[in-house]
């Protein structure tokens, strides 16, 4: 049994790393969890709650010495200082933007996964707290633009005049952004969206938005991520962001490159071109900012009346909703680390996301990890030679074709021509009834093909035609053979047509309902 | 008028009946005037071919004996056809018309050996001809015979499910064919009564075994391709009586049944030609099962509040909900929820189940109205914009890997796009492959997750829930 602990955050931060729900997850993993004293509060999970769904509520001394520790934020230095000797920490360490912390992890010789660095597979999508977190930013940034924006963002028409819908442009469609664009869209907005990825076109239109293509070429993201972009692209994507600018009411910019500061993608110029009372959320601030003049955690008001948030806590001012989302993220790595469901926590390089998110093993750093291909983007010649080795199946060609209906045609005609008197009338019938019942047959509804097999079934039964024209025959042997045919025949005439009748009595339209 | 005039003038009113019939079976609204025009046409057909035999018989020794037997075989065959048809149940219905194709393939294989037996008096020039019409007759009469009993035993689970794999089963197939072809000839020159039991023979074993290497999963097609052999059985009686409604009737079953097989291979990216060839489907697993990953589980309860608070719903059947009779559980539950005021559709692959349209009958046995349940053509573009998508035993009809994975065995098959959705939860056994054998990403993806356990059984825990 392993003792976790769920420690308070620095006082900036709203959210916390497990929920009741999330400690009941836990615990079913055969783990002890203890909970520092008011850990949940600004979350709206009070102690109480966690002790009902079986945690333990201790001082914070305590928490901080179990041998896992969950975390949201990365620790302090004098955070650091409290874990206990070979503790595992699991939290959000952003390992690539801060080597230090990771230096200083090492040097306290504990363990230190950072769910910031799971690896873009589908696999690990569950413990993917970039991806939720952003989600629950994008939607929080549209909300505070709503509460700084001074008009509604849908259009009405109303008795006392008519409202205009307001106009959002997101920069960058990646799940932030997505996020952003459905909560713009579902409160009315028209909403424009930008990303260096045309592979994400469609997804901008899934959620309600419109995607502006910058018509230049790019190369191929394979890691799932957005690249920096050629000189070329820039400057069509700068013209497209001035002329967005002078007509939209809320921008939303979403761009991250992992490891490297934000791109800059609104300058000064283009928000002195925005109308008065226009709102920017600037989600990348804390990286540097993709607007010009925003401030990291500030509110800036602009010269021409626009205001810039740059916050950086957007997860935080949803911390219910974004602790149990992160909370459910932190379960499943636990419950990845823990396959037996016994409490032991075991740490298997072997497995791609265990290796991705172990920045620091037993004191020994271990970042970075070898990189990882996203199933989702295949490089280009990876799946040629997978395909490869499968025959394709070629189309037979319209000569062979032709050649085929020829051979047929010939066939039919030599032998009608030369087939003594009753053959060549049965092959006209027989043509003919072909001709019919594949045109009979053309557009059967799907629902009716059980039915129309079982009256088939039924028609083919009219064999028994043939037995009864033999069934007088002079020779006995023949007339039990044909009673038997004609037993048979006859099960399937009255049975195909009974149970074709019994199925069509069930089906009904329902127009009633 | 002659008797045969009558007879003949009475046959071609048969067969436009027939036709009639097929034509009205292909819509709703005119499927049971369908039924009626057929069970006429069976009616007028019957009655010509009985007048038929009464007036041929008279003063015949035989006469007696064979009307009473034909009476007797009547009454006995009624009365079993419309007791089966009466019983059996909905998810049985796959194997009951394979059954009751293999009676056609017997019906055709007995009337071939009488043609030969019987003393008909045939004309000098035409008797190698007739001598051929006996081999075919017998030959695609017996191929039905035994695929159809191998389908049904494959259906009930009295033969396991899996493709036989013989070696070299190609060369025995077409081995079969051409040594087909070699007793006909020496039949035609030679007529003796045991080259007639050899092609008997062979024809039960190549029957055997094309369908025996076919695995359970393409069952849909194989019914519908020996519903098209029995039909060119009696097509060939047809050519061997000399009978005009035999050769219609036959035609009009064998090529509308091949059509039917057409499409279903169409919906499963199956070649046409390798279907009727059988043994098709047996491609080797290329094992792709390495994109594994954990799946997430989810209770009744939860799946519950999902489904309340979705405002529309598209549900995926498979043969697993045939097999827990989870029909009438799952059509309250729609009931239920329709009331509540969600949105809630079927969306059918063509091959869901074991019997083309396999769910529709059994989702009309539950009283599901008809309107909601729409083909995979019709909802695949909707399931986008939906909340909940509920994947009720389904498996390789909805498995991403088929659009996705060029490598997979069921790459390029059309499949419901049902991780589109915006949720999507699958009622499932276990975490075992489908009939395909093919491990389903589905499972792993983001926004489904697992209902385990039984699908009748679970979907009464979600009505209750609710």
């Amino acid at each position: 049994m392993t003792r976790i602990g769920i420690v308070q955050e620095q006082p900036d931060e709203a959210r916390v790393a497990a929920t009741p729900a999330t400690v009941q997850t836990l615990m079913k993993l055969g783990h002890d969890v203890v909970v520092e004293r008011g850990a949940g509060a600004r979350s709206s999970y009070p102690d109480e709650a966690y002790a009902d769904a079986g945690a333990r509520i201790v001082p914070p001394d305590e928490a901080w010495g179990s041998e896992v520790v969950l975390k949201v934020n990365p620790p302090t230095d004098a955070e650091i200082a409290r874990l206990a000797d070979g503790a595992t920490l699991i939290g959000q360490l952003s390992p690539a933007l801060r080597p230090e912390l990771v230096d200083s992890l090492a040097q306290r010789g504990i363990t230190a996964l950072a769910l910031d660095a799971v690896p873009r597979i589908s696999r690990a999508q569950s413990m993917d707290v970039l991806s939720s977190m952003a989600n629950i930013a994008g939607y929080r940034a549209v909300v505070e633009a709503a509460h700084e924006f001074g008009r509604f963002f849908t259009g009405q028409v109303t008795a006392a005049g008519k409202v205009p819908p307001a106009k959002v442009l997101i920069a960058g469609a990646g799940v932030a952004g997505l996020a952003a664009i459905g909560a713009a869209s579902s409160l009315g907005a028209i909403v424009r969206a930008t990303d260096p990825r045309p592979e994400v076109a469609d997804q901008v239109r899934s959620v309600g938005g419109t995607y502006l293509a910058v018509d230049v070429q790019v190369e191929k993201s394979t890691d799932g991520y957005a690249k920096a972009t050629s000189a070329d692209y820039d400057r069509r994507a700068a013209e497209i962001y001035t002329e967005q600018a002078a007509d939209v009411d809320i921008i939303i910019t979403t761009a991250l490159i992992p490891g490297r500061a934000a791109p800059r993608l609104i300058t000064a110029a283009d928000v002195a071109l925005m109308k008065p009372g226009s709102v920017i959320v600037d989600m990348a601030a804390a990286q540097g900012g993709n607007v010009e003049g925003s401030v990291a955690g500030q509110r800036v008001v602009t010269a021409n009346g626009v205001i810039i948030l740059g916050y950086t806590d957007l997860a935080s001012r949803l911390a219910t909703q974004a602790s149990q989302l992160y909370g459910t993220n932190v379960a499943n790595l636990v419950a990845l680390l823990t396959p037996n469901k016994d409490g032991a926590i075991t740490i298997d390089f072997d497995d791609i996301v265990q290796r991705s998110v172990t920045v620091v093993r037993d004191g020994e750093v271990t970042w970075p990890p070898p990189a990882v291909q996203v199933a989702a983007a295949p490089t280009p010649s990876a799946p040629q030679a997978a395909a490869a080795p499968v025959p394709e199946k070629q189309p037979m060609s319209t000569a062979k074709k032709a050649g085929l209906i020829v051979v047929g045609i010939a066939a039919l005609f030599l032998v009608n021509a030369f087939a003594p008197a009753p053959l060549p009338q049965h092959f006209t019938v027989l043509m003919l009834s072909v001709v019919i019942g594949f045109y009979v047959i053309g557009k059967v509804h799907h629902a009716l093909h059980t039915p129309l097999m079982s009256v088939t079934n039924a028609i083919s039964g009219v064999i028994i035609v043939g037995a009864m024209l033999q069934i007088t025959d002079s020779n006995p042997l023949v007339q039990v053979i044909a009673a038997v045919a004609v037993l048979v025949a006859s099960i399937n005439i009255f049975g195909g047509f009974a149970v074709t009748r019994r199925m069509l009595g069930m089906f009904q339209k329902g127009g009633s309902r | 008028m002659t008797v045969d005039a009558f007879a003949a003038a009475a046959y071609i009113v048969a067969a436009l009946l027939f036709i009639l019939s097929l034509a009205g079976l292909s819509r709703h609204e005119s499927a049971r005037a369908g039924v009626i025009y057929g069970i006429a046409g069976m009616t007028i057909a019957l009655g010509a071919t009985l007048a038929l035999t009464i007036a041929d018989a008279r003063g015949e020794p035989g006469a007696t004996l064979g009307l009473s037997l034909l009476a007797v075989g009547v009454l006995i065959g009624a009365a079993i056809g419309l007791w089966r048809a009466k019983v059996v149940q909905m998810t049985e219905m796959p194997e009951l018309i394979a059954l009751l194709h293999s009676f056609v393939g017997l019906a055709a294989v007995l009337v071939g050996w009488n043609g030969h037996l019987a003393h008909a008096p045939i004309p000098a020039q035409l008797v190698d001809i007739h001598n051929a019409e006996v081999f075919i007759g017998v030959f695609i009469g017996g191929v039905t015979f035994t695929g159809s009993i191998v389908a049904y035993l494959k259906l009930s689970a009295k033969m396991s499910s899996r493709p036989l794999m013989l070696p070299g089963k190609n060369v025995l197939n077409v081995g079969a064919l051409v040594a087909f072809v070699a007793l006909t000839v020496w039949f035609v020159i030679d007529p003796q009564l045991w080259l007639l039991v050899a092609v008997t023979v062979l024809a039960f074993a190549l029957g055997w075994h094309l369908v025996a290497s076919i695995g359970g999963g393409d069952m849909p097609v194989v019914v519908s391709m020996l519903n098209s052999y029995s039909g060119w059985a009696a097509a060939a009686a047809g050519f061997l009586l000399n009978n005009d409604l035999l050769i219609v009737t036959g035609a009009l079953v064998g090529s509308s049944g091949a059509y039917l097989s057409y499409i279903m291979c169409t919906a499963m990216n199956r070649s046409f030609l390798s279907v009727i060839a059988g043994g098709f489907g047996i491609v080797a697993s290329t094992a792709s099962d390495d994109e594994h990953g954990e799946h997430r589980e989810i209770t009744a309860d939860t799946a519950a509040a999902m489904l309340e608070n979705a405002s529309n719903v598209i549900i995926t059947p498979g043969y697993g909900m045939a097999v827990a009779q989870a029909q009438y559980p799952v059509a309250d539950l729609v009931a239920r929820l329709r009331d509540r005021g969600v949105e809630v559709r079927f969306g059918i692959h063509p091959v869901a189940g074991r019997l083309p349209g396999h769910m529709n009958v059994l989702l009309a046995e539950a009283k599901v109205p008809y309107d909601i349940v729409l083909g995979m053509d019709e909802i695949n573009d909707d399931f986008a914009s939906t909340s909940v998508v509920l994947v009720i035993g389904a498996n390789d009809t909805v498995n991403p890997a088929a659009a996705e994975d060029p490598g997979s065995p069921i790459a390029g098959m059309p499949v419901l796009r049902v991780w589109e959705a915006e949720n999507v939860i699958v009622f499932k056994r276990s975490m075992a492959a489908g009939y395909a054998g093919v491990q389903n990403p589905l499972f792993f993806r983001d926004n489904a997750q697992m209902l385990f356990g039984d699908a009748k059984e679970r979907v009464e825990d979600i009505i209750r829930a609710l």
